[in-house]
């Protein structure tokens, strides 16, 4: 630290924890060194996260499984992390790198809220994050990608946002509602069903716990909810008061009435 | 050639000393008291922007006194020590001690080879679960480290801030009295009873953050209407 105090020249202050990791520590970061040619053994996947924005604020689900080619590889995982106060990020794909970018991204926005004393602008973020999934870019290459969803309230305009991105690290902002993983395409054909403006925060939640049913319906890497290990979809909702985690009871409520209803419909689909 | 004189190392520490602490004594003081409801950090400090106290990590913070370059260059190299351990190690393994021994080794360092010391003193203090567990530590400018218990005044006038904060001081104080304690302490060098609240900067690390606001992270700044709140509410 010493050289860092003694003199410190101002250029060379930086306001971002990457910045700082690139500089002083790189092994630290994730994706960092090169691989061998070869083949890649498997490792876990994440799959499906939706998200969807009601009047207010916006809400982000994922569901617990993680697979590992045919193999289920963790009925437990969680998917769909706080990145700070005011915003959520969910991520898709290789589940070990995955969590590394999590973590790496969610110090980073506290170490710029320490350093600078104020917030990150959400655009900010959602450019932020963007930069570290490019910088895995060779990591996608060899097959390993990570893809995120991110979610957050603008306290300028006071909205909830959503955000995509590809492989690049290419950011698109997203209306109503969107979905990433290998249960997308189910989830997001339920959502354009299911979604209308003017959801309260209840039937957000609910939209999208039935959204993760359908694409787990379908998607054998998608895990629906789990009454026999009481295991219900991660959920944030994300407003005004800032981010906060939807609790397991009332998630086991509406897994329990989306279930109950379709039995009393007894329907094929 | 001009010839270099001979200055004997004692007087040649000794001159910085004593320029360190003409430094340190400009400044206006800075407490840090440990209460029942966490840690309170005080400062007479007039101006809403430039904080003389920060946060570190979760149960740490950060207060100085001196030069403000000086010692926001040492806070940002602490937040960035700590935010790079907890991110290679865990969360749990940034403590205190291992900050401050830190800071004791850059400040020796600084006041040995460098130019000029420097004119800063700072106080790391970490909250436990209990006061029993509290970790408060006061640095010096030329690298001393004292564990402390219970409280810290720093500044020109530490001593008389001192006695007035030994004099007051008790372990089951809450948060607001802990506050007018410490107004009362940063006055002891003035004609007034206690400062207004307008003239200082507060900032709490939260006894128990997690229940109270659902967050691990416990610093806490105190608003303006805060301070001048709890400074009006009877004890």
């Amino acid at each position: 630290m010493h050289e860092l105090t003694a003199g410190f020249p101002a250029t060379q202050a930086t306001s971002s924890f990457t910045e700082y990791l690139q500089r002083s520590r790189p092994e630290l970061l994730p994706g960092s060194q090169l691989l061998p040619a070869g083949q890649l053994p498997q490792a876990p996947h994440a799959t499906t996260i939706v998200a969807l924005a009601y009047p207010g604020g916006v809400l982000m689900a994922g569901d617990r499984r993680a697979t590992m080619g045919n193999v289920i590889a963790s009925r437990h995982i969680e998917k769909v992390f706080p990145a700070d106060s005011y915003s959520v990020l969910g991520i898709a794909g290789t589940a070990g790198l995955a969590i590394d970018i999590t973590k790496l991204f969610q110090v980073e926005l506290e170490h710029y809220e320490k350093i600078e004393g104020t917030l990150l602008s959400l655009d900010g973020k959602a450019n932020r994050l963007g930069a570290m999934i490019r910088s895995n870019l060779p990591m996608a290459m060899q097959g390993m990608a990570v893809v995120p969803l991110f979610a957050g309230f603008d306290q300028v305009a006071q909205l909830g946002r959503l955000f995509s991105y590809d492989v690049t690290g290419g950011r698109y902002e997203e209306q109503e509602h969107h979905s990433v993983g290998s249960g997308s395409v189910f989830a997001r054909g339920a959502l354009k069903k299911l979604w209308r403006p003017n959801l309260s925060e209840t039937e957000a939640v609910a939209v999208a716990v039935e959204a993760l049913y359908d694409a787990a319906d379908d998607d054998s890497a998608t895990g629906g909810p789990d009454p026999v290990r009481q295991l219900w979809p991660v959920v944030y909702t994300v407003n005004r008061a800032g981010a906060r985690r939807v609790p397991e009871r009332e998630l086991a409520d509406i897994a329990g009435r989306i279930a109950s209803s379709r039995t009393i419909e007894g329907r094929e689909a | 050639m001009t010839q270099q004189f001979y200055v004997s190392p004692e007087q040649l520490m000794k001159d910085r000393a004593d320029f360190a602490r003409k430094g340190i004594a400009r400044g206006r003081s800075v407490v840090v008291i440990s209460c029942a409801d966490g840690i309170a950090l005080v400062a007479e400090n007039p101006s809403p922007s430039l904080h003389k106290l920060g946060e570190i990590y979760d149960k740490i913070a950060f207060a100085a006194v001196g030069k403000y370059n000086e010692f926001e260059s040492l806070r940002q190299a602490g937040v960035r020590y700590a935010d790079v351990r907890g991110y290679s190690y865990d969360r749990e393994d940034v403590t205190a001690r291992g900050l401050a021994s830190v800071y004791a080794q850059s400040l020796g360092a600084v006041f040995t080879a460098e130019q000029k010391p420097f004119e800063v003193e700072l106080a790391v203090a970490e909250v436990g679960r209990d006061q029993a567990s509290d970790h408060l530590y006061r640095l010096t400018f030329d690298g001393s480290i004292a564990d402390v218990n219970g409280f810290v005044a720093m500044g020109g006038l530490a001593e008389q801030v001192s006695a007035v904060l030994e004099d007051g001081w008790s372990a089951e104080l809450s948060l607001a009295g802990a506050l007018r304690l410490a107004v009362r302490a940063l006055a002891a060098d003035k004609e007034a009873e206690a400062l207004p609240g307008t003239a200082v900067e507060a900032a709490v690390l939260d006894r128990s953050s997690e229940s109270s606001r659902g967050t691990r992270r416990s610093f806490r700044r105190l608003s303006a209407d805060e301070i001048v709140r709890s400074l009006e509410g009877e004890a």
